[in-house]
């Protein structure tokens, strides 16, 4: 390949393609169609947020990770607490939580560096299990069992006040969710996630060719960590009420699920995951609200068994088709 | 103080007979089984519905509920384990993570949401004064059934032909086939009897440990703990780390109180931070 060739192989995935356009349009038409299922909207926007951190870790960096609610459960507190403090723009309570939530990322990711993937599972779920039990502890200052209560919001930059309906809360979630995809779909094509990418695909080659391993990994450990963190926050603010639930260990198998079922390291798995994950609970729900569980655990079983590249090959191939075939 | 002791001991054991069939798949197949905890709970929820239901005697409900757990085990293997052995660690995550949340939602289904207790037969009830220590002769029972165990696991493993086979396929698994081991056949047995002993553990500590649904998610972390601090090398490994983490838990929630949780789940990134192979893993860089 020539020096060009591979200069074009890489620009590629940069250019937005007509299915992205589509894909957000229809998320655009399903805000302005669908006003009565704007809370359901609300939550999808949240998960697939949270689920697009998740691909940054798990899909483009290659980490296992069984405690990712940590993040997500930091954020929510934190947006909440400030919110409870009286701090009550939106909008600085986002970033000031994805910064408390990207500081203990950048904390942690020095656990997640070492050691084979049974390791990284165990350190990861240990930290969401210590964040876990120290929000049942700090009762004071979390509310404990009972959950953080009182937390009160004030209008989107000032103007665009929260409504019952969730309008407000969902368009809100929307553009957050969209500017922080710009981000993440910036970073992962710029020569920062192409190395991550090398380095999850090769780590001694990777080396070799002189990337530093080290801090690649840590620096986007502490991004996703961040962006579960606004996801998280995103939830705390427009439903105003956070409880011990933000940090349970079903969140973070959850929000794995999610990304496996929209597949991973495209970006939009995440989002397709949230999408269909929301439809299927919503359906399901409605059936067995209870034994939810036993459906979570069932789809699972059956994608692994059966092979998620059987299932899921199909529209990849469609993508990687529309993408101009690396 | 002694007290305490005996208690971490007792709770260590069980941990020990609880973790080590997962020490084995995890060696052997390199598999990732969070799912582990269902087996125990399986064996927990037979003893009690013997017990309870049918007036079965508790020692005799102990075998049972191996049996059932062992069955139960082997059945799975043959059907839907065998299937996922050789996909990457994020597929035997999600399969495994899939079945406990199956397993929670059917016992909660048919034995409902609450904790069970099972109840004891008298004469394991009172405290046996041993001198320097009085002792309650349910964990003394559980010392001396886990302590049985382990010795009989080790002689297992070091002087039978099937337990030399088992090493050589722990080892190497390539080379074993080689030679003519059939390790597909001895994984299949070795994961029957872990299951079977996860029963047994989860019956016999029914008591301690408290059975409900949530209960392969909240020992999850504690298998996982002993497998990893421990190694998959040899019996002894896990053994000792499951009577350290025994002793340390029950001797910090009974200290700490408030902590105790914490001194757990930071002990254990500390450790594997300090020797991401395990505390009595070999030297070598396998």
């Amino acid at each position: 390949m020539t020096y060009e060739g591979a200069r074009q192989a890489l620009a590629a995935p940069r250019r937005w393609q007509t299915m992205e356009f589509d894909f957000w349009l229809a998320i655009l038409a399903a805000y302005a169609l669908l006003p009565e299922r704007s809370l359901l909207l609300n939550e999808t926007a949240i998960l697939g947020l949270f689920a697009l951190s998740l691909d940054l870790v798990l899909g483009i960096a290659g980490i296992v990770s069984l405690g990712h609610a940590a993040f997500f459960g930091l954020g929510a507190y934190t947006a909440g607490l400030i919110g409870k403090l009286g701090l009550t723009e939106p909008i600085l309570g986002l970033l000031i939580a994805g910064l408390a939530a990207g500081a203990l990322g950048f904390a942690t990711s020095f656990l997640v560096l070492r050691g084979s993937d049974l390791t990284r599972l165990m350190v990861t779920l240990s930290v969401s299990l210590v964040m876990l039990e120290l929000a049942n502890r700090l009762t004071t200052l979390t509310g404990g069992a009972d959950g953080l209560q009182g937390i009160v919001i004030g209008a989107v930059l000032g103007t665009f006040e929260f409504d019952m309906f969730g309008r407000v809360a969902a368009a809100y979630s929307l553009i957050i969710l969209f500017l922080l995809f710009l981000l993440a779909r910036w970073l992962v094509n710029a020569p920062f996630g192409l190395a991550v990418q090398a380095i999850a695909s090769n780590p001694l080659r990777s080396a070799a060719i002189g990337i530093p391993i080290t801090r690649r990994l840590i620096a986007i450990y502490s991004i996703a960590a961040a962006i579960a963190g606004i996801a998280g926050a995103l939830l705390a603010q427009t439903t105003q009420f956070v409880s011990l639930d933000v940090l349970a260990f079903h969140r973070s198998a959850e929000v794995m699920l999610v990304l496996v079922i929209g597949g991973t390291g495209y970006l939009y798995g995440g989002l397709v995951g949230a999408v269909l994950f929301k439809l299927l609970q919503d359906q399901l729900s409605d059936l067995t609200p209870q034994y939810w569980q036993f459906w979570l655990g069932l789809i699972f079983v059956a994608l692994v068994v059966i092979g998620r590249e059987r299932v899921f090959g199909f529209p990849q191939a469609v993508w990687r088709r529309i993408r101009g075939g690396v | 103080m002694l007290t305490i002791l005996v208690d971490g001991l007792a709770y260590g054991m069980l941990l020990f007979v609880l973790a080590c069939g997962l020490s084995v798949t995890l060696g052997v197949m390199n598999f990732i089984n969070l799912a582990h905890g269902a087996f125990a709970m399986a064996g927990g929820y037979v003893a009690v519905v013997l017990v309870n239901g049918y007036g079965v005697p508790f020692l005799l409900a102990l075998p049972l509920a191996a049996l059932a757990a062992g069955l139960l085990g082997i059945a799975l293997e043959q059907t839907l384990y065998v299937h996922v052995y050789r996909r990457t660690h994020l597929d035997q995550v999600l399969f495994s993570i899939g079945l406990v949340f199956i397993a929670m939602a059917v016992v909660d289904y048919t034995q409902g949401s609450q904790q069970q207790f099972l109840n004891l037969p008298a004469f394991l009830k009172v405290r046996l004064d041993l001198g320097v220590v009085s002792v309650g002769a349910y964990r003394l029972l559980i010392i001396v059934v886990c302590g049985a165990l382990a010795l009989a696991l080790q002689a297992i493993l070091a002087r039978t032909r099937f337990g030399a086979r088992l090493r050589a396929s722990v080892d190497d698994p390539i080379a074993a086939r080689g030679l003519g081991i059939n390790v597909n056949a001895i994984f299949a047995i070795t994961f029957g009897v872990g299951s079977a002993l996860a029963g047994l553990g989860g019956a016999l500590g029914a008591e301690i440990l408290g059975l409900d649904p949530s209960f392969p998610l909240k020992f999850m972390v504690y298998f996982l703990i002993v497998v990893t601090a421990g190694g998959a090398a040899g019996m002894t490994g896990p053994f000792l780390a499951a009577i350290l983490l025994g002793v340390a838990d029950v001797a910090g929630k009974y200290y700490f109180p408030s902590i105790g949780a914490f001194i757990i789940y930071t002990l254990v990134i500390a450790l594997l931070v300090w020797r991401p192979n395990g505390l009595f893993a070999a030297a070598s860089g396998r």
